[in-house]
C-alpha cells in the first residue's frame, strides 16, 4: 500500500516508497532529513510548516507527500545561496524578527511568496499576508519590520541585476 | 562599556534563520521508537476496562503500558509548591481506575513509527463509566457537588489569606466604596513548539539521557531520576532548542516520565512529540480566577483599603507550581499604590479541567488586572481622571524600598515618571479632546491606562518552592576563549547574546570570544532555570559574580608578573593595563596563558581560570511602567480596534535594548490576547470546546497595531547589574490597559465593566441593547 514519489527539494531529488497518508512535512523532515520545516498545529492554522511547492507557499502539514509527487519544493534550507543569506533571513536577524525561532522558517517562506507578488508591500499588506502564520514571541512588530526591510533589499538587488 | 546597553544582533539567530537548529523533534537516534498516548475523552469517569489486544497485534507495536504498571514502577507527578493544610491528591503518570479531566493520559504505546504509534493508541479500547463532572469552581465548592478526589469530602484544595492593617476600619471610614467582580479567564500558553521529549539509556554507564523541551533542565533531571528510580548521577537532561515556553515548560509532565520509563523498559530510544490538540488539553493552563474586589477611598481618590476575595480554579490536580500561583496574586494585588489596609482571601477549587500553573505573568497579571480595573471603577465613580487617581496614590521615589500591604518590599521605582512619560508620548490631553469630539459624533473611542508593577527575578529562596538562586561558571581556556555555563535555560529570550555582552565588557574582549552554553545537566553546574523574569537578574548576576572572581585573580596574577598594584589594573581592548602611570601592560591572552603555565603564579594562587558562583538574591525585583491603550469601537460590528498603544516600561538597567523591546512586544500581545481573544472553554460536562487552534483564538499579525515603546531607567539595588527583568512586563501591563480603554469607550452607555475576552460580539450586544432601549 505504498506509492513511489519523487520530490525535488531545494534542487535535489528525493524519492521514496511512502504510505499515501504520509504528510509532505514528514517527507521533508524524516525522509529528506531537512528539519528546518517545523510542525506547530496539524490544522494548517499556525503556518510553521510553510514551504514553497512549485513556487507557491503551502502548509506542508496539510498536504500529502503523494500530492507533491513531481513537484519542486523549497524549504528554509534552500533560501541561502552560496553561503549568503537571503535578504529575508538577513532582515529577520537585523530587525530581531524572531525569538524562539520555531515559527521563523514558515514566516520567511510565506514572506518570500509575498515579496514575489508585491515588491514593496505596505504594513497592512504584510500583516494580511502573514495572517496564516502565528508567532507567539514577537508580537509580529519586528517581523513586519523585517519584511519591510527585506523588500527594500530585494528591490535594490533587482535594480543592480537589471543594471548589469 | 562597549557592548552593554547596545542593540546587538543575536548570536542565536544564524542557526534559527537557516533551519539548522535542533529542536527536540529534530533528534533521531538509531532504533528509536515513537510514543503515543491514549487519553481520556471524559472529564470524570471510572475506567471499567482497558483492552489493548487489538493495539498490541498491530505490526510495529513494541509495548503498551497502562496505569497499574506505571503506578508500581514510577513515582507520581511532583508537586513543589505546597501550602499548609492543602489537600494533596497523588497523580500518577497514567490514570489509575478513574479519570478526572479530558486529555488525561490512560495508556502509552511505543511503536516503530509515529503513525503506527498513533494508530495503536486509537485501537486501545477503553470502557468508561461516566460520572457527573464539575467545571465551575464556585459550584465545585458547594455542598452536593461531585467530588473529584473521593478520598476527600469536598473539592476545596486549600485556602490562603492574610490581612495587613485594619480593613474593617478603612471601609467604615471611607467616603466611597466601589466593588466589582472580575473574571480572569482560563488561557492556554501555546508555545509554537509543543512539548516533546526523547529518552535513551546510554551505554556503557547506563546513563539515562533525556532531551526535553523544558525551561528547567536541572529540576527535571532530579525529578525524573526520582520518578523512574535512576541514581541522579546517572541521569542527564539536555534541552535542545526550545520553541517557546511561557511558563508551560516550567514543569515536570507525565509524558517525560513515560518516555524515560519506556526507554529503560524497551532498551530503545523513545520519542514523544505532543500534538497541538494534546497541547491544549494536557499542557498546563493559566489564570482562571474569580476576583471580588472592594476598594475604600476618600472623596479625593486616596485609597484607604482594599479587600480581594479570590476563587481560583486550579483544575483537576496539581502540576509543579499549581498551588502557589494564585498566592502571587495576593502579594501583588496592591499594585503600584499605597494601600494602607489590605485583606486577601483565596480559596482554590479542584474542577474537572486541566491543571493551571505558571503562564507568562503567573498570578501577577491577575493582581494587576484586579487593581488596575478597580482603580478605573473608582475613578469613574469619583469622576476623577484615571491618570490623576493613580498619581495620587503612588508612593514617592524617596519611599523606596517600599513595604507593601501585600507583604513584599518593592526595591526601587519612580511610578510617576513612567506615567508622565507615557502620557506625554501618547499626547493624553490631546486624546481626551479627540475623545470628547468623537463622543459628540456618537462614536466610541476609549483611552485606557495601566500603571503596573510586577514581581520579577524569582527570587529569594525563602520565597521559592525549590531554590531561587542561580548558578554560573565562567571558564577562560588557555587560548583565551571564554565559556560561560549558565543554569538559566533561555528558550528564545536571547541570553546567549546578552550574557556574552556582559562578559565581553567585564574582560575587555570581543563578544566573538565568548560562548554561552546552557541546558545540559552534564556540562552545566546545577541550576534552576528560566522563568519568572529571572534569567538576567539572577542568572546573569551569578555569571557576573563568577566573572568578577576571575577578574580579581587575573589582576593579582598580572600585578605579580608586572610588579604593579593589582587594584590599578584594568581590562581594555584585549589588554590588561596598569593605570598607575607605569605604562605597563600585558595582553589578555598572555595573562590567561600564565594562569595555565603556572610558573609565575603569586604564592598560594591556584592554577587555571575557572570560577563558579551560586547567586542568592536578597529580594525580588519590581519592574514597573505605564501603558496607554486607545481603542476605537466599530459601531456596526462591535469590534474593538486598538488604534494606538504606548508602553513605557522600567526594567532597570538594559543590557540589550533590542531584546528588551522584543520581550515587551511579545508580552503586550499576549496581554492583548487575553483582553480581546483568548479563552479556554470547557462545557458543563468538562468537554474541551477550544481544543485546537481553529477554536482557540491566537492573535494574528493583522489584529495588531505598531507599538510605541519607551523606557525609564531605575536600576535595581538587588543585584550588581541593576537589572530587573522584562519577560513578563508586557503581559502584566497590557491586559488592563486594553479593557480599561474599552470600558472607557462604552462608559457613556453607563458601562462600568466588561469581562474578558472582549470580543466583538460582546460589545455588539451592548451597543444593540442600547439601541433597543
Amino acid at each position: 500500500m505504498t506509492k513511489h514519489v519523487k520530490i525535488t527539494i531545494n534542487g535535489k531529488l528525493y524519492e521514496s516508497d511512502v504510505e499515501p497518508r504520509l504528510l509532505l512535512t514528514h517527507f521533508i523532515r524524516d525522509i529528506a532529513g531537512l528539519t528546518g520545516t517545523h510542525v506547530g498545529c496539524e490544522t494548517s492554522i499556525c503556518g510553521a510548516c510553510t514551504v514553497l511547492s512549485n513556487g507557491l507557499a503551502v502548509k506542508s502539514c496539510t498536504m500529502f507527500a503523494v500530492q507533491a509527487d513531481g513537484s519542486e519544493v523549497v524549504t528554509i534550507e534552500g533560501m541561502a545561496k552560496n553561503g549568503a543569506l537571503h535578504p529575508l533571513q538577513e532582515s529577520f536577524w537585523e530587525e530581531h524578527g524572531l525569538q524562539c525561532g520555531y515559527c521563523t522558517p514558515g514566516m520567511i517562506m510565506c514572506a518570500h511568496q509575498l515579496l514575489g507578488r508585491n515588491e514593496s508591500p505596505n504594513e497592512s499588506e504584510i500583516r494580511n499576508a502573514l495572517d496564516g502564520n502565528l508567532c507567539r514571541c514577537t508580537g509580529y512588530q519586528n517581523i513586519v519590520k523585517a519584511v519591510q526591510s527585506a523588500s527594500g533589499k530585494v528591490r535594490r538587488q533587482q535594480t543592480v541585476a537589471a543594471g548589469d | 562599556m562597549k557592548y552593554v546597553g547596545q542593540a546587538i544582533k543575536r548570536k542565536e539567530d544564524p542557526r534559527l534563520i537557516s533551519g539548522s537548529s535542533t529542536y527536540v523533534d529534530d533528534i533521531a537516534l538509531p532504533g528509536m521508537l515513537h510514543m503515543a498516548v491514549a487519553r481520556s475523552i471524559y472529564a470524570h469517569a471510572r475506567i471499567k476496562r482497558i483492552d489493548i489486544s487489538r493495539a498490541t497485534r498491530l505490526p510495529g507495536v513494541h509495548s503498551i503500558v497502562t496505569g497499574e504498571e506505571i503506578a508500581s514502577k514510577c513515582g507520581p507527578i511532583p508537586v513543589a509548591g505546597e501550602i499548609p493544610k492543602m489537600k494533596k491528591p497523588v497523580m500518577h503518570l497514567l490514570a489509575l481506575g478513574k479519570v478526572i479531566y479530558v486529555g488525561q493520559p490512560i495508556a502509552a504505546v511505543v511503536a516503530s513509527d509515529k503513525y503506527i504509534a498513533r494508530d495503536a493508541a486509537d485501537l486501545i479500547e477503553i470502557e468508561y463509566e461516566p460520572l457527573p463532572a464539575v467545571t465551575n469552581p464556585e459550584k465545585a465548592l458547594q455542598p452536593g457537588s461531585p467530588v473529584i478526589h473521593e478520598q476527600y469530602s469536598d473539592n476545596q484544595a486549600y485556602t490562603f489569606g492574610f490581612e495587613t492593617g485594619n480593613t474593617e476600619e478603612a471601609f467604615k471610614t471611607a467616603d466611597v466604596v466601589v466593588k466589582e467582580r472580575f473574571i480572569n479567564q482560563r488561557l492556554a500558553p501555546i508555545s509554537m513548539e509543543t512539548r516533546g521529549a526523547v529518552a535513551t539509556m546510554q551505554m556503557p554507564e547506563n546513563e539515562l539521557v533525556i532531551w526535553s523541551s523544558t525551561q528547567i533542565p536541572h529540576l527535571l533531571k532530579t525529578q525524573l531520576a526520582v520518578m523512574v528510580g535512576v541514581p541522579e548521577n546517572r541521569a542527564r537532561v539536555i534541552t535542545p532548542e526550545v520553541g517557546g515556553g511561557f511558563g508551560s515548560k516550567l514543569n515536570v509532565y507525565a509524558e517525560e516520565g513515560l518516555v524515560a520509563y519506556l526507554a529503560m523498559k524497551t532498551g530503545h530510544p523513545v520519542k514523544w512529540i505532543e500534538g497541538r490538540r494534546e497541547n491544549i488539553a494536557s499542557t498546563i493552563h493559566g489564570r482562571d480566577q474569580i476576583n471580588d474586589v472592594e476598594l475604600a477611598l476618600k472623596k479625593d481618590g486616596t485609597i484607604l483599603g482594599m479587600r480581594a476575595k479570590v476563587v481560583a480554579d486550579i483544575g483537576a490536580y496539581y502540576q509543579l507550581l499549581t498551588a502557589i500561583i494564585p498566592q502571587l496574586t495576593g502579594l501583588l494585588a496592591p499594585g503600584a499604590y499605597r494601600v494602607p489596609a489590605f485583606k486577601f482571601d483565596l480559596v482554590s477549587a479542584f474542577t474537572n479541567k486541566m491543571a493551571t500553573d505558571a503562564y507568562r505573568g503567573a498570578g501577577r497579571p491577575e493582581a494587576t488586572y484586579l487593581i488596575e480595573r478597580i482603580m478605573d471603577v473608582a475613578a469613574q465613580k469619583l469622576k476623577l481622571d484615571p491618570a490623576e487617581i493613580r498619581r495620587k496614590n503612588f508612593p514617592k521615589p524617596s519611599e523606596f524600598p517600599f513595604q507593601t500591604s501585600g507583604g513584599v518590599v518593592y526595591d526601587s521605582a519612580n511610578y510617576e515618571a513612567a506615567l508622565d512619560k507615557a502620557l506625554n508620548i501618547a499626547d493624553y490631553a490631546g486624546l481626551r479632546r479627540k475623545q470628547a469630539e468623537m463622543r459628540k459624533q456618537g462614536k466610541y473611542m476609549g483611552i485606557g491606562l495601566s500603571s503596573y508593577v510586577e514581581i520579577c527575578a524569582m527570587g529569594p529562596s525563602v520565597a521559592m518552592p525549590a531554590g531561587g538562586w542561580e548558578s554560573a561558571t565562567v571558564r577562560i581556556d588557555p587560548t583565551a576563549k571564554v565559556t560561560v555555563l549558565t543554569g538559566a535555560s533561555p528558550h528564545g529570550q536571547g541570553q546567549e547574546t546578552s550574557f556574552a555582552q556582559i562578559i565581553a565588557d567585564q574582560f575587555g574582549i570581543t563578544m566573538e570570544d565568548v560562548f554561552v552554553q546552557h541546558g545540559d545537566t552534564a556540562r552545566i553546574p546545577y541550576g534552576i532555570g528560566t522563568f519568572g523574569s529571572r534569567a538576567t537578574a539572577v542568572g546573569g548576576t551569578a555569571m557576573y559574580n563568577a566573572g568578577q572572581k576571575l577578574r580579581e585573580k587575573m589582576q593579582k596574577l598580572a600585578g605579580h608578573i608586572l610588579q604593579v598594584n593589582p587594584e590599578k589594573i584594568v581590562f581594555e581592548d584585549g589588554k590588561i593595563i596598569a593605570k598607575d602611570g607605569s605604562g605597563k601592560s600585558m595582553g589578555f591572552g598572555e595573562v590567561v596563558t600564565q594562569a595555565y603555565i603556572a610558573r609565575q603564579l603569586p604564592p598560594g594562587m591556584e592554577p587555571g581560570l575557572e570560577a563558579t558562583n551560586f547567586f542568592e538574591p536578597s529580594n525580588f525585583t519590581f519592574p514597573f511602567g505605564t501603558h496607554v491603550c486607545v481603542v476605537q469601537i466599530d459601531e456596526e460590528t462591535g469590534e474593538p480596534k486598538i488604534t494606538k498603544y504606548v508602553a513605557v516600561d522600567d526594567c532597570g538597567n538594559v543590557i540589550n535594548p533590542l531584546l528588551v523591546e522584543g520581550q515587551v512586544h511579545g508580552g503586550i500581545v499576549q496581554g492583548i490576547a487575553q483582553a480581546l481573544y483568548e479563552e479556554v472553554v470547557y462545557d458543563e460536562n468538562g468537554q474541551l470546546l477550544t481544543g485546537s487552534l481553529m477554536d482557540y483564538a491566537l492573535p494574528r499579525a493583522h489584529d495588531l497595531p505598531m507599538f510605541e515603546l519607551d523606557r525609564t531607567v531605575t536600576p535595581s539595588p538587588v543585584n550588581p547589574l541593576g537589572v530587573k527583568g522584562v519577560g513578563e512586563a508586557g503581559t502584566i501591563g497590557s491586559t488592563p490597559a486594553v479593557v480599561n480603554a474599552i470600558v472607557d469607550a462604552l462608559s457613556p452607555l453607563g458601562i462600568t465593566h466588561v469581562d474578558m475576552p472582549v470580543r466583538a460580539e460582546k460589545v455588539w450586544k451592548i451597543l444593540k441593547g442600547r439601541k433597543a432601549s
